[in-house]
């Protein structure tokens, strides 16, 4: 099936948003090419499930792609349409399940050496939509916060490596009650601007007390569903003929309650810490990965306003030649290696909030916990500077956001 | 919604060359003020005896690292033997670009084949072009005992020899898997090594069942030379499993004395998991691995004075700031930063302490090792380095 031979009713498996959505703009769908639809379908079909950002991203996009002339509209997606498809993938079910037509699709262009042109088209495209559609500013500047090494009393090494030629690295900090300091300042945030979705705390360790208007996910909180999601992973890994494809298939297809999530709780946010254990990499095993993969995509997905994440220790990577002698340490954490995974985690979260509109006054604190270091990046920081002053976190948070 | 990257990089032909021209220039800088290496200008190569008694050894230093953490400033203190030990004694290529597929099994079996190969990166199929090792052991009339791979994982068991008509059966190096030795050797006991077997950091979702039986202990008993509580016994005092694959290599050229080698590390693509210590940690390993296995050849007369190795990536690794990706953690958007890598070649035949910055590419090292060995890689699409001789 081509997607000109769309109809209203072939979306009756889409949850009910993503098929008014679908259906109202049937015509706009049917000229899209076939290397570019599935695309937008993936995000459609989670459309119910989406952060209200999201939604209305996805329906200014649409609405824009429908009043393009058919001039423009060979224009935007001819790079797309010269790119060679082959019969397998158009006869996929692409419309039912757009995720795995693009994984499919991504292979192909891999194995027929058209992943650049495709990629020079979609980075085209990006731009095209970033001028017709100008992305909406924050309402107030963005602050991310990293709070790294929960656990760790002392290191010697260097911290912030890649983050403090962008900011001022302050060598005396004052750390008591520098937790707290910094949560009451979210919260003040989340209060002052009542967004949902956009005030976040996210925890890799133990949680702290922290404000009711966070939307807040947490990596022991989900341990019983990360347990099952293994506990399944495993069980279909041992079937006769199970492949990745298969396996990712399986875990796309996943319901929220499939893996123990309350269906009487928030299911944008179920969905979405779903998808975190079933797409991320590591995120099952390791709650460094966890966080900084859940920061990413809360950034890349919600938007927040405020992002505060703090990093927990993750457990060893035990050796092999202590797996062969069979000696216990499994539950051990590795302080130090969390600490550095957690610092370049601290740096990618800073990247991925520079990524969103309102860059240019966004700001960014990572803090070494319960020590005198940490670094501040942002207008009002100095970039590359080393500042000996004396300060509290509750300062730092206010200096941050002006 | 599609593009998730609009800001940042650019796939383009001239951005990637632009991209790859910048990397290779940050190495090459690097190397002249650390390691006090010159640039190019003569061939890399030099006359080094007949090619009927020179020995090869190829190490994929995998899987896939970049700049960061290995030849840009920053990476410098996780790769000190490299530096110090064998840059000053190597030629070294500054941009090797893979132009092919980032999976660790499709681009080795490029990377031994000379050609792109398109298989799928996890399935147990042959590659689709006849291997270097075909080309060595059918051109040369060399025995099978004379090219050997030793592979990381399940998936590479088929990789010693093509579908080629024209070669293919019979012509192909043999394989060792030592995961395979290891759970030979460990069968029947009930210790928890589950994770240490796994076959692929690419995805935590590949993990094809292990075999280990009859053949592997044959081949630790017959090749190896090493009974099954010897292999057991060192076993347990490594770390990880390529060191595993060093003291196989190791015991092979001992025993076996083979003219060519293929050794393909792995512990690096433990990246996968999204730890940054661990993929440092396994970037730190595998540079004083390659520097263990050129002592080893040092030490055994059969190599010292008549081998060539050669140590390359099999590619990089994404860039922090290509959103596509998610930085080092994996290979997946095809920008420069994980199309472009390094190669080394060093011992036998080869100039000390030079930079070459013309650009190469991955398919090109199968025709090279032609020109070094003296057979010809008629189906290779790449070309021989031998240009530069």
């Amino acid at each position: 099936m081509l997607p000109r031979d769309l109809k209203p009713e072939q979306f009756r498996t889409y949850p009910p948003e993503a098929r008014k959505l679908a259906v109202n703009n049937l015509r706009t769908l049917q000229q899209l090419p076939l290397s570019f639809l599935p695309n937008l379908l993936s995000e459609i079909i989670e459309l119910d499930y989406k952060f209200p950002v999201e939604r209305q991203r996805i329906s200014k996009e649409i609405a824009m792609l429908g009043s393009l002339a058919p001039a423009q509209m060979h224009e935007w997606f001819g790079s797309f349409r010269d790119l060679s498809l082959s019969i397998k993938l158009e006869h996929l079910d692409w419309l039912n399940q757009p995720a795995q037509f693009v994984e499919q699709l991504s292979a192909h262009l891999w194995s027929t050496h058209q992943l650049d042109a495709f990629r020079k088209a979609a980075k085209e495209y990006g731009n095209r939509l970033q001028a017709a559609v100008a992305p909406d500013q924050p309402v107030i500047a963005r602050l991310g916060i990293a709070i790294i090494g929960q656990g760790l009393d002392a290191y010697d090494g260097r911290l912030f490596r890649d983050l403090r030629e962008h900011g001022t690295f302050f060598s005396h900090i004052n750390p008591e009650n520098g937790i707290q300091q910094l949560m009451k300042a979210v919260a003040a945030r989340a209060q002052a601007h009542p967004v949902p979705y956009a005030h976040w705390y996210v925890e890799g360790g133990h949680v702290v007390e922290h404000g009711p208007m966070l939307t807040h996910v947490s990596y022991q909180a989900l341990e019983a569903k990360r347990l099952a999601l293994l506990n399944k992973m495993n069980a279909e890994i041992k079937r006769p003929g199970m492949g990745p494809v298969e396996l990712r298939t399986i875990l796309a297809a996943l319901q929220p309650a499939d893996v123990g999530f309350d269906s009487q709780e928030d299911v944008v946010l179920n969905h979405f810490q779903l998808k975190l254990l079933t797409e991320g990499s590591g995120t099952q095993v390791f709650s460094t990965t966890f966080v900084q993969w859940t920061a990413r995509e809360a950034l890349r997905r919600a938007q927040p306003l405020t992002l505060l994440v703090r990093f927990g220790p993750r457990q060893r990577q035990r050796p092999m030649n202590e797996l062969l002698s069979n000696i216990d340490s499994h539950s051990e954490p590795d302080l130090v290696g969390s600490l550095v995974d957690a610092d370049m985690g601290a740096y990618y979260n800073w990247i991925n909030q520079q990524r969103l509109p309102g860059a240019e006054y966004s700001s960014f604190i990572a803090w070494f916990e319960g020590s005198s270091r940490a670094v501040a990046l942002g207008p009002p920081f100095a970039r590359g500077a080393t500042s000996s002053a004396t300060a509290t976190l509750e300062e730092l948070a206010s200096w941050a956001v002006g | 919604m599609i593009v998730k990257e609009p800001f940042i990089g650019d796939a383009s032909s001239n951005c990637l060359r632009e991209a790859t021209n910048g990397l290779s220039c940050s190495r090459r800088d690097f190397l002249r003020s650390a390691a006090g290496v010159v640039l190019g200008g003569a061939s890399p190569f030099l006359y080094a005896g007949p090619a009927s008694t020179r020995k090869v050894i190829v190490v994929t230093f995998g899987g896939g690292a970049r700049d960061q953490e290995t030849f840009a400033p920053a990476g410098q203190e996780n790769i000190p033997y490299m530096l110090k030990e064998l840059i000053p004694q190597a030629s070294f290529f500054t941009q090797v670009v893979n132009r092919g597929v980032l999976g660790h099994y499709v681009a080795t079996a490029s990377l031994a084949t000379g050609v792109y190969e398109t298989l799928n990166n996890f399935s147990s199929t042959p590659p689709q072009h006849p291997t270097v090792f075909e080309y060595f052991r059918k051109d040369l009339k060399r025995p099978p005992t004379d090219a050997w791979v030793v592979a990381p994982s399940n998936g590479f068991s088929r990789i010693g020899e093509s579908e080629s008509r024209r070669y293919g059966p019979g012509w192909g190096a043999q394989v060792i898997l030592p995961k395979h030795l290891l759970l030979a050797a460990m069968s029947g006991g009930t210790i928890d090594y589950e994770h240490l077997l796994r076959d692929n950091y690419e995805t935590p979702l590949f993990a094809p069942q292990l075999k280990g039986g009859e053949f592997e202990f044959r081949q630790m008993e017959t090749i190896l030379k090493l009974s099954v509580g010897d292999f057991r016994s060192h076993a347990k005092t490594l770390s990880s499993p390529d060191e595993l694959s060093v003291y196989v290599v190791q015991q092979l050229m001992q025993q076996q004395a083979p003219s060519l080698i293929w050794v393909t590390m792995h512990d690096i693509d433990v990246a996968h998991t999204g730890a940054y210590s661990l993929y440092v940690e396994s970037v730190r390993r595998t540079d004083r691995l390659c520097a263990e296995l050129w002592k080893i050849v040092q030490s055994n007369p059969e190599y010292a004075g008549n081998t060539t190795m050669m140590i390359l990536p099999d590619f990089g690794r994404d860039s922090d700031e290509e959103a596509g990706g998610n930085g080092f953690q994996h290979h997946r958007t095809g920008d420069p930063s994980s199309r472009t890598t390094w190669m080394m070649a060093l011992g036998a035949g080869v100039r000390e302490g030079r930079i070459y910055d013309q650009p190469v590419q991955s398919t090109d090292l199968v025709p090279t090792l032609g020109s070094i060995m003296g057979f010809q890689a008629s189906i290779a699409q790449g070309r021989p380095i031998q240009e530069l001789f």
